[in-house]
Formats: structure tokens, sequence, C-alpha cells
């Protein structure tokens, strides 16, 4: 296919390799974040990680939308679903989430709650119009990247007068939680491969105070193997003379100011939350939208009776450890032993973009090694 | 016959055609006995007899909920034809007889009925098969989704003609597909609601015993066949490694993938080696086989894109590893639950 398979040279991809293994300084170790799971999924994918000289170190970060959502509220669209005359709408990636006792948005559809899996925002504004009598919400998570195509639904609502739809807004923002990982002292993160697809809405300049404040390079990155590969020795290159920019190496897609139709579409339906508490971050301050009170109408936390609880994760569940790099998805106990994509503790397992799914699909190569892994890590 | 005609231009289904009365008897002459039965030669018994030739029977059966009912390439009366034939010549078997039973859905239009039966009995010709008895119910509007078809499918696997077998994989055999993948899963996934796009991929459906004929006279003894539906061919390949306990190892470069599917699978997120297929096999063979095989099955409309993809392996943990065209080697899991469309 034109435009991908370029991008997925194996020939290539180890002469990048290669020029990487040239450029770094044998006597360091270069700890390297991979903010999104696309990136985690491709590293994984493709065995980027064996490619790459053993001192550069791939840290998987929280850049999966699924993953970050707090089990509580999960719990509330759950709840939400559950109530008659509701149905829910949710990306297909959510569905088999675990929540609180291992709850799903699945089990709970086979116990008789509507809920239906869409594709997007104008699926479930199709599906309003077409059953008026029925409450239609759909539950919006995602990054910046699936903002824009709520706030559009929203405004679509309003236009149409619309009164059985309502949204259910879980959209959080990219870059304070860059600033969080990096606040964090304990933090190992020495550059950051910079999320690309988030970026071609808000551009690279919402990253570079992270990048100058915290004196990290951060490389905004497409998502193919030559992609990364291209970042990371960027990311090496700023490291060893010493510089720490926002550097856009997914020139194709991304512009330092980014979809300004986007931009201003997402600023008219939606406001800052002062907090949101992202699993495995904990609360960071203004990282999330909620809608603006001209969209109340369409607002299902105005809209319904409703709160978000506040529920633990699954105690031998370690994805919070894992989105804050803290941990890799093979150090974690529950990893391909109780935890597996048929029997999910946490969300890193089932999301497609999780950590902890990447390693299991790809990554695992044989069960004995990584019980080898397992050991020499904790020892 | 007393009663109302059937009116297969604007009629639809009611309770009445499913309770057993004179609406029933008219639902079976005017629309599947016309349709099944061309010369009218059967007495209508609600059992058929049927002849077979010598070999050893095979038996199988299979349940049809397609939505949409109708899709490029094929609709479900044609699925549950060339399902079950598939099924019964999965084991090396002739499929020669059919059952089919029918749930429809209250408040269906006859005349979308009339397409699905009239579909499968020129599936059935195509196939070399005969509908030779069959039931029908009604469930109330909300209970379905339109029809739901199960047919059961007789064969018989020709003397001479070892029956392939799931857990006759052996480490040194070769493992081979008749075509591009694919094709089944990205034509439905292309027209599901919410999901329409324009593509030219049309469904594989096909009756592949004919294919499978074509194999066995020049191979008897195929040690397994199998047609990598549901869960595709990943899941295929993990069925039978786990079942002959064996390692498979298959090579990207070598899977047939028509670049429409790779496109469409890209854009959904979807790995095309997980989509259904509806009218591929997968065989394993001795190596010494192999090349006539393959040979045999290039010769065959349904096998011109046959490709040797991989072996199996010595493997304790019965794996299926995949050597990517990039040029590292990853696990083909099983597939878990459905292929679902991904947020970005």
């Amino acid at each position: 296919m034109r435009f991908v398979d370029e991008f997925r040279d194996g020939a290539l991809a180890r002469e990048i390799a290669a020029h990487v293994a040239r450029e770094v300084d044998p006597g360091r170790t270069y700890t390297l974040m991979e903010f999104c799971g696309g990136h985690t999924h491709s590293i994984c994918r493709y065995g980027l990680a064996d490619l790459l000289p053993a001192n550069v170190q791939m840290i998987h970060g929280p850049g999966c939308p699924v993953c970050v959502l707090p089990i509580g509220r999960l719990e509330q669209a759950i709840e939400l679903a559950r109530r008659p005359g509701v149905t829910l709408c949710t990306f297909g990636d959510m569905i088999r989430v675990p929540g609180r006792d291992g709850e799903s948005l699945l089990l709970a559809k086979a116990r008789g709650a509507d809920v239906r899996i869409v594709y997007g925002p104008a699926e479930a504004l199709r599906f309003a119009r077409a059953n008026p009598q029925r409450e239609i919400v759909f539950f919006a998570i995602g990054f910046e990247t699936t903002a824009p195509t709520t706030a559009l639904a929203c405004k679509q609502a309003e236009s149409e007068g619309l009164a059985n739809f309502s949204v259910l807004c879980n959209h959080v923002l990219t870059p304070p939680a860059v600033g969080a990982l990096l606040d964090d002292p304990s933090s190992r993160i020495e550059g950051i491969v910079g999320p690309g697809h988030v970026c071609t809405i808000v551009g690279t300049a919402p990253f570079e105070r992270f990048a100058r404040e915290h004196a990290r390079p951060i490389v905004i990155s497409g998502f193919e193997p030559l992609d990364l590969l291209q970042s990371v020795r960027m990311l090496v290159r700023q490291l060893e003379e010493g510089r720490a920019e926002v550097e856009n190496q997914y020139t194709r897609a991304v512009s330092r100011e980014g979809n300004l139709v986007a931009q201003a579409l997402v600023a008219e339906v939606m406001e800052l939350r002062e907090v949101f508490a992202f699993r495995g971050l904990g609360p960071v301050p203004a990282s999330a939208l909620r809608l603006r009170p001209r969209f109340a109408a369409w607002d299902a936390e105005r809209r319904f009776e409703t709160e978000v609880s506040d529920v633990a994760d699954h105690p031998a569940c370690a994805c919070g450890e894992v989105l804050r790099g803290a941990k890799r998805p093979q150090d974690c106990k529950a990893f391909a032993t109780a935890c597996t994509p048929e029997t999910p503790l946490g969300a890193c397992m089932v999301s497609p973009e999780g950590a902890c799914s990447a390693h299991f699909k790809y990554a695992r190569l044989r069960p004995a090694e990584s019980l080898t892994r397992r050991k020499g890590a904790s020892a | 016959m007393k009663g109302r005609r059937l009116d297969l231009t604007s009629g639809h289904v009611d309770m009445t055609h499913g309770a057993g009365g004179r609406a029933t008897a008219r639902l079976v002459k005017d629309l599947f006995l016309a349709a099944f039965d061309e010369g009218g030669a059967r007495p209508s018994n609600d059992a058929a007899l049927v002849d077979l030739p010598p070999g050893r029977p095979v038996l199988t059966t299979d349940a049809y909920v397609v939505s949409p009912l109708f899709f490029p390439g094929g609709d479900i009366g044609k699925l549950a034809v060339f399902g079950t034939v598939n099924d019964v010549a999965m084991s090396g078997a002739r499929p020669l007889h059919l059952t089919a039973s029918f749930v429809l859905e209250e408040g269906l239009e006859l005349a979308v009925l009339a397409r699905i039966v009239r579909s499968m009995a020129e599936a059935a010709k195509e196939a070399g098969v005969r509908i030779v008895a069959g039931d029908t119910k009604v469930v109330e509007r909300g209970k379905g989704d339109g029809v739901f078809i199960t047919t059961a499918g007789l064969g018989v696997v020709p003397p001479g003609v070892t029956p392939t077998g799931g857990e006759r994989a052996r480490p040194g055999d070769v493992v081979l597909v008749s075509g591009h993948v694919g094709d089944h899963g990205m034509a439905i996934l292309s027209c599901r609601e919410g999901l329409e796009f324009d593509s030219p991929i049309l469904s594989d459906t096909a009756p592949l015993g004919g294919l499978v004929a074509a194999m066995t006279e020049v191979v008897s003894d195929l040690h397994v066949l199998r047609d990598p539906t549901r869960g595709g061919l990943a899941t295929t390949l993990n069925e039978i490694a786990s079942q002959s306990g064996v390692g498979i190892r298959i090579s990207e470069r070598d899977v047939p993938v028509r670049p429409a599917v790779v496109a469409a699978a890209e854009l959904l997120g979807i790995d095309p080696l997980y989509a259904a297929n509806e009218g591929k096999l997968v065989a394993v063979c001795a190596p010494a086989d192999a090349p006539r095989l393959l040979t045999a099955m290039r010769a065959h409309p349904l096998g011109r894109d046959a490709a040797i993809i991989g072996e199996v392996v010595l493997d304790r943990e019965h794996l299926v590893e995949l050597a990517t065209s990039f040029g590292n080697r990853r696990i083909l899991e099983w597939m878990s639950g459905d292929q679902l469309p991904r947020i970005c």
C-alpha cells in the first residue's frame, strides 16, 4: 500500500538503527518514553526494541485513552447504560474493559443494558434521530484527536434541536499529561517520542513549554516503524548535542500550529475541567474537557443525576505503574498469568492501544523467556 | 390447496407462516419446494430418504446469523449452503445432501425471503448438492434478525481417500492456502451499519467441494483441511497447532492478501489474517506431496492464487509464528473477542 509500505521497509529500518548505534555514546544509557499506545504497538509488532542498541531503552507511556480512564468513570457509563430507556453508544475499544468486580460494558449488555458499539459520534447521532423514544448517550473518550468529532456532534445536535442525544464527555489532554510525567521527581524519562495523531489537531507548539521547562527533548512522531526509529535517532542527537527542543518527525501530517478549524470547534463546545484523575497518573490539573454550559442540554453529566465514584484498580493489576512507565508489562505478576486478553484484570491488557496488550500479542515470544525476564527484573 | 396465495411481491412473514397450518404449507410449497425441488418429484414427508455412494459418510451442521442479509458478493442463503458444504468438504468428503431450517422474524418481507431461497437453490446447484429436507419457524418481531438459517450437510469420503483431521499435522508438514485471505470479513465490514465505505472488495463465498476433489485426486492422504471462516487464517492455524500439538511457522510475504483488503483493514485497524473467509481453505500435507498439491490447486478456478505459506514445526507451546515482511518474527495469537473497529 502506497505511503504505508514505504515506512515499513525492514532494510531501511535496520539502516536507521545502525545509524543510531553509531551515534550513541556507549558509556551511557538513553531512557526514552514513547507516549502513545499506537507507538508501543508498532514497537512491539515490528520488534523495534531489538533493532536498537541495548543502551537505548524504550519505556511505554500513558497515551492510551482507554487505559487512562479511571474505573469510576467507566462505572458511571455502565450505570447509565443500565437505566431503562437509555442506549449507551461506545467505541469498540471500551466494551471489554473491566470495571468494579470485573463488570464491563459487554457483561452489562449481556445482562440487558442497551450498549451499542459505534465507530464515532456521527453514528450515535444517526441512532438518536432514528430512535426518538430512547435516550442516546455517547460515551466520549479519547485525547485531542477524537474531541473535535464529539464537539461537531454536539453542534449538530444543537442545530437540529435533537433532544434525546447527550455526551458523557471524558476527553483528556496530552500536554498536561506529558507535564505530569516530567514533574514526577522519580521519572527516568530523558526524552519523549511525542503523540503524532494528537499533534495533527493541536500542533507541536503546546509541547514547547514542557521541553523548555523540563529540559527534555520531545520529537513528535508518526506510527510506522521508520517513523519511530527516525524519532529515536532525532532524540539521541538532541541528547548528544545537549539540546531540549520540540522537533517534528511527522511532517507529512503535523504542523506547528495544528488544525485551527478543529481547535476552534473544540474551544466553542468544550472547556477545561479544573482537574481530572488519570488512571496511573492521578489527579492532573487542567487536563480534561467538559461541555460548556451552552451545551448543558447535551451533557449527560448534567442531564442525568449521576456521579463519578472512586473505584480502586484490581489489587494484582499494575496498570498504574505501567502507564507511568515505572514498570514494564512483563514486570506485573499478573501479566499473561491471571491477566490475559480473555481474562483482563486491567484496561492495558484489553485496549487495542494498551501496553500489556501489545506485549501479550507481539513480544511474548516464549512464556519461558518472559518468565526469565521477569525474574531478572525483580532481582 | 385452499387458502391465501403467497404474495411474494409485497407480502410479509406473519405468525401463521410458522404455525403449522395452511399458511405454513403454502409457504413451503410455493416458496421452498418450488425452489429446492424443481421437478416436484419428492413426496413431502418429514424426512428424506437419500442414497449414498460407497465410502465413509460425513455429517455436519452450522447456523447462519449474518447481518446484513445481503452483502457484496453474496447473501445469507448462499453462505448457508456454501458454509456447510465446505465443512463437509474439509473432511475430504464429497458433499451430497443438505437440510435447511429457517427461523423467520415476523414482518420479514416475503420478497426478501424469496430472494434468499432462490439464492440458496442456485448455490446448491453450483455446489452439486440437493436440499432434501427443511423446517420453518416464525418468531415475533424483535426476536430475530430477519432470518436465521441452520443447514446440515451430508457427504461421503470416497474409498481410497484418507479422511483429514485437525489433529493430523506433523512436524515437517507443509501449510498451503488456496487464495487471497480476508475478503469475506472485509466485504461484510465495508457495508455494516455506520462503517459504510466504498470498496471493490467482494465476499469470496464459494463451494469448495470441487477444489477438494481435485486435491484428493492427486494427494489421497491430505493431513488437514480447514476453511478459515470466523477468526480468519490466524485462528484456524492456532486451532490446528493446538489440536495436533505442534507449532506452525508462516511467512507474511507468502500469504496472499489483496491490496484493497490490506488498505481497508489498515483503515479500520484490523488484521486481515483474522478476517473471515468463506471460499478459501488451508491444507496441511506431507512435504513430498506439496508440489503436486500446489499444482493441482492452481489448476482449479478456486485455487488459482494458492500458495505455500509455511511449515509445521515441533513446539511444546503450540504457537503460531509469523515471519514478517519487515524482517522480524512475532506470535500470531488466537483472536480474542470480535474484530472491532478502533477509536483512532
